[in-house]
Parts: structure tokens; C-alpha cells; sequence
């Protein structure tokens, strides 16, 4: 099986699983208990929030566990909209953000708040000058991600940090694609809020983290005992806190050589992609995009038939097509960054992950080509000569 | 996707695939903007009979599943009789569909109606 959509979820690694193990069984305990073994527990999950912290450049009283990236989000944009609903009711986003964000933003625009959603260019950089003109003083937040899931493009987020901190408006980011791959501190980015999920990373699913810095104040979202400062309530989820704790570890040991590793690896796909099929583009930005994401428009074909192609010859990839979506809409990315609705359907993404080779890479490169000729003999767009 | 081992199957070597050079009736049917069009070639033999019929698809393997599945129903039917086949019928023969893509069976039963019509067009045509 070779499996090209690390960006969707990664394996657990073996090492954080082993670390994880013990808190199903001997280390059971409830960590809000007064009795010794309970208190073993609240200091694990105080040692992860360490290692979390020191990836991000934090101070650990700035992490806040969560039940993954979707609820950190939630948390950031919905929490800080409940605290600042007497300041305003306006909140500023892009076009190319994660459901996640945009979901969010359409459940508050239910509850009365405002929000511009930004466009971006063709290589999805957010507008700048049209998010700078769209602050009011009625803006308490805006929420841009650091780096799009689908296309890979990274955001000056630095700048649009500082534009935020000049007008004295909040910022949170959407940092789930790249924390544990790039390294940065949220310090030198500015943000006042940020966004992550473990399972990107080689960690568990269902665990996530919300930094919120240090002195900002925003309204919890699950509501009961005090676990997590008040901020989130719910026993903690100490296994998972364990294991994301252990991935930020490791993170931070092989980030620097995974990074050069993929690269390679993705460029080798595309130029060989490139050489071998006709009419194909690389959607997104040569280079300030992640290292490991590859996002492939195929002209004439639809995109759920080309992955299930692939299914069949053991490659695991996907794809902005309506059709795996579960929508009759195609990625709305690649709808923002000028691509037009029939070339989005037939996208593929490949997300390189740790464990890819060269030899799955020339098995991709020797795969795709017959079946997109292949598809495109069925497709009536396809000039056949 | 849930798509049944039938619907694979057609997918993976779906019959009656490509052109048909002078086609007696030509039906193109679906939105390219949704990301499903269907062409549909039919060849007429004598007594209104339905000789050879195929099809380009441009859509998702629900698509090019229902497409193989009209193509075949309707080759060697009378006209009159291909009429009668209905999406339902598309959708039965293999074995049902995901909710998400019926309408891609309607797409068939549209596609094949739009061709006869195509042809009955030209028939009336060349006869006044």
C-alpha cells in the first residue's frame, strides 16, 4: 500500500503509541482525584503540555487541550466571539480556510455576526489590502490559516499578524497543516491564538490544542468541571494528552530532515508527473507551499474515478472532486484561486509523509499516466486523435 | 463511497465506450460545472431498432457505471421500448446507488431519451 495523504491523517507513531499504552490500563486514573495515582496522571498531562508548549515557543499555561483541530477552531473563533460580542460583531476570513473555519463562521453569521470572507490570488495568498480595508471598528477577529490543507500554500501570516495587532484586533490561525512540519515560535508570528491537531502529525486522533496567549480571555465552549482552566471542560483525555505530547517531541527531533526528505520526494512526483501526462498543471505556489503537499489538475477527467483507479493499484491520495466530498460542489480552493469547476473536479492531492520512497513515488509516476489516459478516453472533452 | 461490486465492476470495463462516426442520434445531457456530462451515440438499424448505441462520460464512476448500464439496456431495443427505461431501472441493475449520485442514473435515462429524440428530430426533418 502506498499512502500519499498524510495532509488528511497520519499513522500514529509506534513510539507515541507505546507511550500512550499505560494510561488505558495501569494509569487509568482520573487526574482531577486527590489520591497519588491521580496526581501521576495530572502531571503527565502538565509534561505534555510542556512539550506542546516548547514546540510552539510558549509558555505551557498558554495550551489548552481540545478533542482535536475542529474544536480548537471552534473554540477560538466561537469562544472569542461570545467574549467579544458587546465590543463587535464583525469577524474577517479567507475564501480557502478549512470547514472547519468557514462552518464556524456560517453558524455565527446565523447568530448575528458579520464576517467578510477574503479572496485570494491564483496561487492562494490572501488579499491583503482588501483584508486590511475590510477591518471596521466592529471587528473583534480575524482567522486566517497558515497554510492551505489542499494546495499547500503558506500565508505571510507575520503580516497579516501585525495588521491585525495595529488595528487591535484579535488574530487566531488555522495552524493544523503546519505545526510539526515547519518549525516557527507563535511569539515571532504574533498570533493571539492558534490552532493544532496531533493526528497530522504522527500523534493520536481525537486530541488537539488551542494556544491562547497569555491574558486573553474567550468564552469556553464545553461546559461542566474545571478541567483545563475552565476553559474545557470534560476528564482529560490523558492518553491522548500523552501521545500528542510525545509527538511534539519527535516532531521537533525529525522535522528538519522529514522536510528535505518529502520535498524531494514530492518534486520528483511532480516532474515526473509533468514529463509523462499531457495537460496537467501544479495547482498552488512553486515554493512557499508546504514541502510534503503536491495538489495535480488534470484537465478532462473527474477526480473521484482517477482515485479510485489508484484504490485499485494500492495508492491512497485524494482529490478536490464534488464526489468525494459528499457535496455536488467541487473544492472550494481551488473555486477561490481561479480554477474553473470543471478542472477542480478532476484534482488529485498527493501529502507525502515520513515514511515515503523513491521506488513508491516511480510506481505513482508509472501508475497514473495509462489511467488518466484511460479516463480521458471516456470523457467527452478529451480530443481524441 | 459505498458503491456496490456491480457498479465497480462497470466501472472498471464499462461496455459500449467511445464514438459512433455518423450517429443517428446524439444525446448530450449534464452540467459540466457539476462535474458529470454524458454523451450518448445511438446507430439505428431496420424497424426502429436501436443497432448500436454508446457513450463519453466525463463524471465520477457512478457516471460511467450508469452510462455502460443504459448503453446496454437499450442496444437491440425498439425505440419505443428504450424510452421506457427509466433511471429505476439503471439504479437496479446494479444493485442500487449512493443517495448522493441517483442523479447520475437520471442523467443516464435523460441521456438516452435526449438521443432518441435527437434522432426522431432528423428523421422528421429528411422526411418533409
Amino acid at each position: 500500500m502506498i499512502y500519499l495523504d498524510h495532509n488528511a491523517t497520519t499513522y500514529c507513531d509506534p513510539e507515541v503509541v507505546k507511550e500512550m499504552l499505560p494510561y488505558f490500563t495501569e494509569k487509568f486514573y482520573n487526574p482531577s482525584s486527590v489520591y497519588t495515582p491521580s496526581q501521576e496522571a495530572k502531571d503527565s498531562i502538565e509534561t505534555s503540555r510542556e512539550k506542546v508548549a516548547k514546540l510552539l515557543g510558549c509558555h505551557s499555561s498558554e495550551i489548552i487541550f481540545t478533542a482535536g483541530g475542529s474544536e480548537s477552531i471552534n473554540m477560538a473563533i466561537i469562544g472569542t466571539a461570545y467574549a467579544l460580542k458587546n465590543k463587535g460583531n464583525h469577524i474577517i476570513t479567507s475564501k480557502i480556510e478549512h470547514h472547519a473555519v468557514l462552518h464556524t463562521c456560517k453558524f455565527l453569521e446565523e447568530l448575528g455576526f458579520e464576517v467578510s470572507y477574503i479572496g485570494v490570488d491564483k496561487y492562494g495568498f490572501v488579499d491583503i489590502e482588501q483584508l486590511e480595508k475590510s477591518i471596521t471598528p466592529k471587528t473583534i477577529l480575524i482567522s486566517i490559516m497558515y497554510a492551505n490543507n489542499e494546495i499547500g500554500t503558506i500565508q505571510p501570516i507575520e503580516e497579516i499578524s501585525k495588521i491585525a495587532k495595529n488595528k487591535g484586533v484579535l488574530f487566531h490561525t488555522d495552524a493544523v497543516q503546519v505545526v510539526g512540519k515547519i518549525p516557527f515560535s507563535v511569539k515571532n508570528i504574533g498570533a493571539d491564538m492558534l490552532s493544532l491537531s496531533a493526528h497530522k502529525f504522527y500523534g493520536p486522533k481525537g486530541i488537539g490544542s488551542l494556544y491562547i496567549k497569555k491574558g486573553l480571555r474567550i468564552k469556553p465552549l464545553i461546559h461542566g468541571g474545571g478541567q483545563e482552566r475552565n476553559l474545557r471542560a470534560g476528564t482529560e483525555n490523558v492518553p491522548a494528552i500523552v501521545g500528542m505530547g510525545k509527538a511534539c517531541e519527535l516532531a521537533e527531533k525529525n522535522m528538519e530532515k522529514d522536510s528535505a526528505a518529502e520535498k524531494e520526494l514530492r518534486d520528483m512526483l511532480e516532474k515526473n508527473l509533468l514529463e509523462k501526462i499531457p495537460e496537467i498543471l501544479i495547482n498552488g505556489h512553486t515554493e512557499k507551499r508546504l514541502y510534503n503537499t503536491s495538489n495535480v489538475g488534470v484537465k478532462y477527467v473527474e477526480g473521484e474515478g482517477m482515485l479510485l483507479n489508484l484504490d485499485f493499484e494500492g495508492i491512497c491520495a485524494s482529490s478536490g472532486s464534488a464526489c468525494t466530498s459528499g457535496s455536488l460542489d467541487p473544492s472550494h480552493v481551488l473555486l477561490a484561486i481561479g480554477v474553473s469547476p470543471e478542472d477542480a473536479h478532476g484534482s488529485l492531492r498527493f501529502s507525502f509523509g515520513r515514511k515515503n520512497t523513491r521506488q513508491e513515488v516511480e510506481k505513482v509516476a508509472e501508475v497514473l499516466p495509462p489511467i488518466v489516459q484511460k479516463l480521458r478516453q471516456m470523457s467527452p472533452f478529451w480530443n481524441k486523435k | 463511497m459505498a458503491y456496490t461490486e456491480k457498479v465497480m465492476e462497470y466501472f472498471r470495463n464499462p461496455k459500449n465506450m467511445g464514438r459512433i462516426d455518423n450517429p443517428d442520434g446524439v444525446g448530450k445531457v449534464g452540467n459540466k460545472l457539476c462535474g458529470d456530462v454524458m454523451w450518448i451515440y445511438i446507430k439505428m438499424g431496420k424497424d426502429e431498432v436501436i443497432e448500436d448505441v454508446k457513450f463519453e462520460t466525463f463524471g465520477c464512476a457512478a457516471a460511467i457505471a450508469t452510462s455502460s448500464v443504459v448503453t446496454e439496456l437499450a442496444k437491440g431495443k425498439k425505440i419505443d421500448e428504450a424510452l421506457k427505461i427509466t433511471n429505476k431501472d439503471v439504479v437496479n441493475f446494479l444493485g442500487g446507488l449512493p443517495p448522493i449520485k441517483k442523479h447520475c442514473s437520471l442523467l443516464a435515462e435523460e441521456g438516452l431519451q435526449a438521443a432518441i429524440e435527437d434522432y426522431k428530430k432528423k428523421k422528421s426533418a429528411s422526411q418533409t
